[in-house]
């Protein structure tokens, strides 16, 4: 069992747009300051704020969750609805099912799915209408 | 190019940020749609648009984009530039259109970011 340098859980709320960006500048500050790859770094910050949008702007609310060992960084999206009917379809770069308020604010382009799995080594996803979405992310981190 | 350079040929303004312009860019994009901006810019980007609020801001922070500048010489809240200050972002604002704008930058000799990835392959 690897050694864990990190292990975080941020909450985030459904449409609370005055904090969009807010856990994902906390966890880049962290990863930052262990010392990630600016790299690796750059990947995990565009996909975690993919991934916190998407639950502020879709989601009821839900959670984002950052761990660390020496050889890959974790990073996990999940929250209890309303769940996506059409996975591959959401996938689709420029599908957006975003609310008026979001695309106002520049949100929108479709792009948040597609971006997190160009961005992530590993990519996972599993929704259900009605129970809701999991995401599960991984980046190597280069040893040595 | 620096942004002292960009300054010149936008003939814009500084908004915040006077003590960085010698930055280094190396790269720009053009967009008012976030997640367009997080799928395609590399680092050393100066970002060109016309939209004003602080999610704008949020996102440059996290591709550590250094430079905005703001198109048709719009002029963002106070509470944007407080956290464009606090990111380190140096903020613009140009009279020029963002298409103008971005014309203006490519006659320079600036390119868009995934441009840059293809002449260093």
């Amino acid at each position: 069992m690897q050694e864990l340098t990190l292990a975080d859980t941020y909450q985030v709320k459904a449409q609370d747009y005055a904090m969009a960006g807010d856990a994902s500048a906390a966890i880049k500050r962290k990863l930052k300051q262990l010392g990630v790859d600016s790299g690796v770094l750059r990947r995990i910050a565009v996909a975690c704020y993919e991934a916190e949008l998407n639950l502020i702007i879709h989601s009821i609310g839900g959670t984002l969750t950052i761990s660390m060992t020496p050889s890959e960084i974790k990073l996990a999206s999940s929250d209890a609805g309303p769940g996506i009917p059409n996975i591959d379809q959401a996938l689709t770069e420029g599908f957006s099912t975003a609310s008026e308020e979001a695309r106002n604010l520049g949100f929108g382009a479709g792009m948040g799915l597609p971006n997190m799995k160009r961005n992530a080594d590993e990519f996972h996803i599993e929704s259900e209408v009605g129970k809701g979405t999991q995401i599960r992310m991984r980046f190597h981190i280069k040893q040595g | 190019m620096t942004i002292s350079g960009i300054i010149s040929i936008l003939d814009a303004r500084v908004l915040c940020g006077e003590e960085s312009l010698e930055q280094e860019v190396n790269s720009a994009c053009g967009s008012d749609l976030m997640s367009d901006v997080l799928a395609f810019v590399k680092n050393k980007t100066v970002l060109i648009t016309g939209l004003t609020n602080v999610h704008v801001v949020r996102t440059a922070s996290m591709l550590d984009i250094h430079c905005i500048v703001f198109a048709r010489g719009k002029v963002p809240g106070e509470d944007v530039l407080e956290e464009a200050k606090e990111s380190g972002i140096v903020v613009l604002s140009t009279r020029y259109t963002t298409f103008t704008a971005c014309g203006l930058l490519y006659q320079a000799g600036l390119r868009g970011s995934n441009e840059c990835e293809t002449k260093q392959a």
